[in-house]
């Protein structure tokens, strides 16, 4: 099928088996490996992207659910400067392997997008469905709780 | 951002060199790597757990258009033998099959489409041989044999002892005996094992896998394949976690083998979850029988245990594992006499391996065990009486090793006591709500640094100042996410005086940087980084001798490091790294140094059985704190507050020490309270992550980190390694919190099922009038 959808801001038009995983589509057609597989069954989150601005899971959705949509990926969460929460991931070493990072920033970005500043009982909330293997969480929820203060204004 | 890069100083706290690549999405994982001409591959697995093989037929799957092979044992040059010590894993099997996640078949193919359809294709006729799927049954006389061995299914069994554990137990005021279970732990890493590989028109084999030992992974594919070493050139990015499941050949000899047979393409192979589960290496399931005898004062006398632990199907480092298991049987304590016992066991379970507490963090839930219930019997306060026998510098450890190295057990346990939550337990426990059971436990623990004896332990750095003026350092070692590349970056910017943005890192290419061992047994940032400082250090001298050169005067002394070049301290004058490097040629720009970790001259009795690994020298310590509250009605146990006190030596980053503390507290408790691997019939049970169980966001407390800075004089700037250590306490912390709310277990991990069975049992023992 012809797939026309928004990735990071530019216009795609690709040829594709409208029944493979969007995962598939976007690291194998479209060269954008950010979103990673942890488990292909939609238990971990590492493969998170936005669709529309939602939080969705690329493992469990097909090429064909891109039509028409605007996808953003880790790659695209940078404006002209990384995302705070980009920044504060680095700052606060909420980054070991790194693996689970794209998908715990785009779950923990649309968080912030309606939650101004969400204390931390509501990061680990809106999180719990990213698995991080290596960090035991605490420093993720540091620096998702600190980006929300820059974002605010609060921090520098 | 030349003046928002920090100085890579040491002790400071300094963002870590990879981060930023990391959360922009931009690092490229060995996962990442995809080319126009890129085949995929696959395995066929057994699926049974033990049979004969009478046949494998292929030929359906052949004819599959878009199928380039399909490979059986019979395609296999060379001895078709992986392993470490014993190379008693095929490749690809022939003859036997030992557990369901055995290889059969290898097909490469077009693309995941038709690799899928023709691995569905392949028919494979094996006779089932009678199942062996569990250490009982494997020890049974007329057991079925998982490897035809003089000593049936027992892959090794030891013994070592220390004065005379049976005098002296019966001089014993109190004993005291328990046997432990612990299970089989899941590495769980978020990249599941994959790598690329490609044989060139110059008969090159090239791989980029996600693997903890690249320098090693070149011989074992040689020796598996019958290949020159020579000829095999391995790439090793960052991995996407590893924690041990990566050290050993995972993808890397079937790539090779699809490499081999179809030349020039590149060949993509990637385990999903649940074949990372069912083929992955697992903690060893192990269980122990203590027997523990003690004074009335608590002072601790002898020591008898037998260890077993469960190797699975293949030895992979299962008798190294059971050798460490033995070296920290009797914890960090002084115990006069002790004898251990191990057994490491062949079954048709899945293959147990190296992971993060390497056999120590089964030993520790049962001597920390044993410290509690004595505890209890003698009513003595738990911290006290591990006080009282924690190792001091020249105690001989239980294992019969004189600590002659950094030792801050005692300094741990002591902080500990001073802390808040450890002060305030009594009221804590006491304000808790009806039906909630509230518990404060402790643990004090302990793990051997680095490979021990009977393996060179060593390190080659290189660092290199560039024609611009950047300093690169050559990192040969892997870094699976636990830092130690971008601490290496941060030895050389302090010797060096540089920016982090004047530094560049390479990372482990078996062309590029030079062997320096595997990234394993929290010795990466150890004996890498004694080497990197004398290449830096040598590296330093000459930049000085050159700017002399330069500059016109005697010789190299006066001069400084300062950011970006040099400084002659006399005059003033400074002259740029760029400028330096214009005036050298490129070998006379580049410094090596090599590095040789120590070991112990004293040999336990019994320890000469161990050819690898056995004893240690160096050990961080820690005692961990966890507040624990249990539900009585659900069996639930909720973890409040979590404490870790860590000697680890001197702290080179303050941010990277707290992550890997952290991080080992996290699979730590995971181990406590419900990872669990379970099997039946020697078939997964629990076969993805929504039947295996990890720890989320919302089942971990926040984990308050402490170092204890004792400084061990042979290491990096007085670092030692703390990579396993912070694994081995949280279950018995969180044990000790149980046995000290009236719940001991013996069984982890302490699911609510587990809980209630010991909530009933203490109903039961109430006595009725
Ligand atoms: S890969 Fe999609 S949720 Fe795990
Ligand atoms: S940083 Fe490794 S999985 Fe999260």
């Amino acid at each position: 099928m012809q797939l026309n959808f928004e990735l990071n801001g530019q216009p795609v038009t690709l040829f594709v088996d409208g029944a493979m995983r969007a995962l598939d589509l976007l690291r194998e057609r479209c060269g954008i490996t950010g979103p990673k597989e942890g488990c292909g069954s939609g238990e971990c989150g590492a493969c998170a992207i936005w669709i529309d601005g939602v939080t969705k899971l690329s493992c469990l959705m097909l090429a064909a659910q891109l039509q028409g949509r605007t996808v953003t990926t880790i790659e695209g969460l940078a404006k002209d400067e990384p995302h705070p929460l980009q920044q504060f991931f680095v700052k606060k070493g909420a980054v070991q392997c790194g693996y689970c990072t794209p998908g715990m920033i785009m779950t923990a970005a649309e968080l912030l997008t309606h939650e101004k500043m969400p204390d931390r009982e509501m990061i680990r909330n809106a999180i719990s469905g990213n698995i991080c293997r290596c960090t035991g969480y605490h420093k993720i929820v540091d620096a998702v709780e600190d980006a929300a203060e820059a974002m605010q204004g609060l921090k520098p | 951002m030349t003046n928002s890069s920090p100085m890579q100083d040491i002790g400071r706290c300094s963002p870590r060199f990879d981060a930023l690549d990391k959360t922009l999405g931009r690092e490229q994982f060995a996962s990442d790597f995809y080319t126009e001409d890129m085949l995929w591959a696959g395995v066929c697995r057994a699926g049974i757990a033990h049979g004969r093989i009478r046949s494998v037929n292929t030929a359906r799957a052949e004819v599959v258009k878009g199928v380039h092979c399909v490979l059986t044992r019979k395609d296999v040059p060379g001895s078709n033998r992986q392993g470490f010590v014993y190379w008693d894993m095929p490749v690809l099997c022939g003859t036997k099959v030992r557990h369901a996640g055995d290889a059969l078949a290898l097909v490469v193919a077009e693309n995941r489409q038709v690799l899928a359809r023709a691995l569905s294709l392949i028919e494979v006729d094996i006779t089932p041989l009678p199942v062996i799927d569990s250490m009982d049954v494997a020890l049974e006389n007329h057991a079925s044999q998982v490897h035809d061995l003089e000593t049936g299914n027992v892959l090794k069994s030891a013994t070592i002892t220390k004065g005379n554990p049976a005098e002296a137990m019966a001089q014993c005021d109190v004993i005291l005996e328990e046997t432990f279970f612990s299970p089989v732990q899941e590495h769980a890493y978020i990249e599941t094992e994959n790598g690329v590989a490609r044989f060139d028109k110059d008969g090159i084999l090239h791989l980029t896998v996600s693997t903890q030992a690249p320098f090693r992974d070149r011989f074992e594919i040689a020796r598996a394949l019958g290949l020159d070493h020579n000829k095999i050139h391995v790439i090793n990015p960052y991995l996407g976690g590893a924690f041990g499941g990566k050290d050993g050949a995972t993808v890397q000899c079937l790539l090779a083998l699809a490499a081999i047979h179809v030349k020039g393409r590149t060949i993509k192979m990637w385990w999903d979850r649940r074949e990372s589960m069912l083929a992955g290496y697992k903690r060893h399931a192990a269980r122990m029988h203590y027997k523990l005898g003690a004074q009335k004062d608590g002072t601790l006398v002898a020591l008898e245990c037998e260890l077993d632990y469960d190797t699975g199907a293949y030895a992979h480092l299962g008798v190294e594992i059971m050798a460490l298991g033995l070296e920290h049987a009797g914890g960090p304590y002084r115990i006069a006499n002790m004898e251990s016992r191990g057994r490491c066991i062949y079954t048709n379970n899945p293959i147990a391996g190296a992971f993060r507490g390497f056999g120590v963090a089964q030993v520790c839930f049962a001597f920390e065990g044993m410290m509690d219930r004595l505890a209890i019997k003698l009513a003595m306060d738990p911290l006290v009486l591990r006080m009282k026998n924690a190792l001091i510098r020249g105690d001989r450890n239980c294992a019969g090793v004189t600590m002659t190295h950094s030792t801050g057990m005692e300094e741990c346990l002591m902080r500990l006591s001073e802390h808040g939550l450890w002060k305030t337990r009594k009221k804590w426990i006491a304000d808790a709500l009806p039906f909630k059971r509230r518990s404060v436990g402790i643990s004090a623990v302990f793990n051997g640094m680095g490979y021990g004896r009977g393996l060179a332990d060593y390190a080659i750095a290189k660092v290199k100042l560039s024609p611009s003026g950047l300093i690169r350092v050559y990192n040969g070692v892997s870094d699976m996410g636990q830092g130690n590349a971008s601490t290496f970056v941060q030895i050389a910017g302090e010797i060096l005086c540089q920016r982090q943005d004047t530094m560049e890192l390479v990372q482990p290419d078996t062309d590029r940087t030079h062997p320096s061992g595997s990234a394993t047994a929290g010795r990466t940032t150890y004996t890498y980084g004694k080497a990197l400082i004398k290449a830096c250090e040598a590296l330093r001298d000459k930049l000085f001798n050159r700017a002399a050169l330069m500059l016109l005067v005697d010789d190299g002394a006066g001069f400084a490091m300062i950011p970006g070049g040099v400084r002659h301290l006399p005059s003033g004058r400074d002259l740029s790294l760029a400028d330096l490097a214009a005036m050298m040629m490129p070998d006379d720009r580049i410094c090596m140094a090599e590095y040789l970790m120590p070991t112990t001259p004293e040999m336990p009795k019994g320890g000469e059985t161990f050819k690898l690994g056995f004893p240690h020298l160096i050990y961080p310590f820690a005692a961990h704190l966890a507040r624990v509250e249990v539900d009585e009605l659900t069996g639930e146990i909720i973890v409040h507050d979590y404490l870790a006190f860590t000697d680890g030596g001197r702290v080179l980053n303050p941010q990277v020490f707290e992550q890997q503390v952290q991080g080992a507290v996290a699979q730590g408790l995971g181990y406590a309270l419900f990872e669990e691997v379970k099997t039946r019939e020697a078939l997964l049970e629990t076969k993805d992550f929504s039947t295996y169980i990890l720890p989320t966001s919302m089942d971990l407390p926040d984990i308050e980190s402490h170092a204890v800075e004792t400084i061990e004089h042979s290491g990096p700037f007085g670092m030692k390694g703390i990579g396993e250590v912070g694994m081995n306490a949280p279950l018995p912390a969180v044990a000790s919190a149980m046995a000290h709310a009236g719940l001991p277990m013996n069984h982890a991990p302490f699911t609510p099922e587990r809980v209630l069975g010991v909530l009933d049992q203490e109903k039961k023992d109430i006595p009725c009038n």
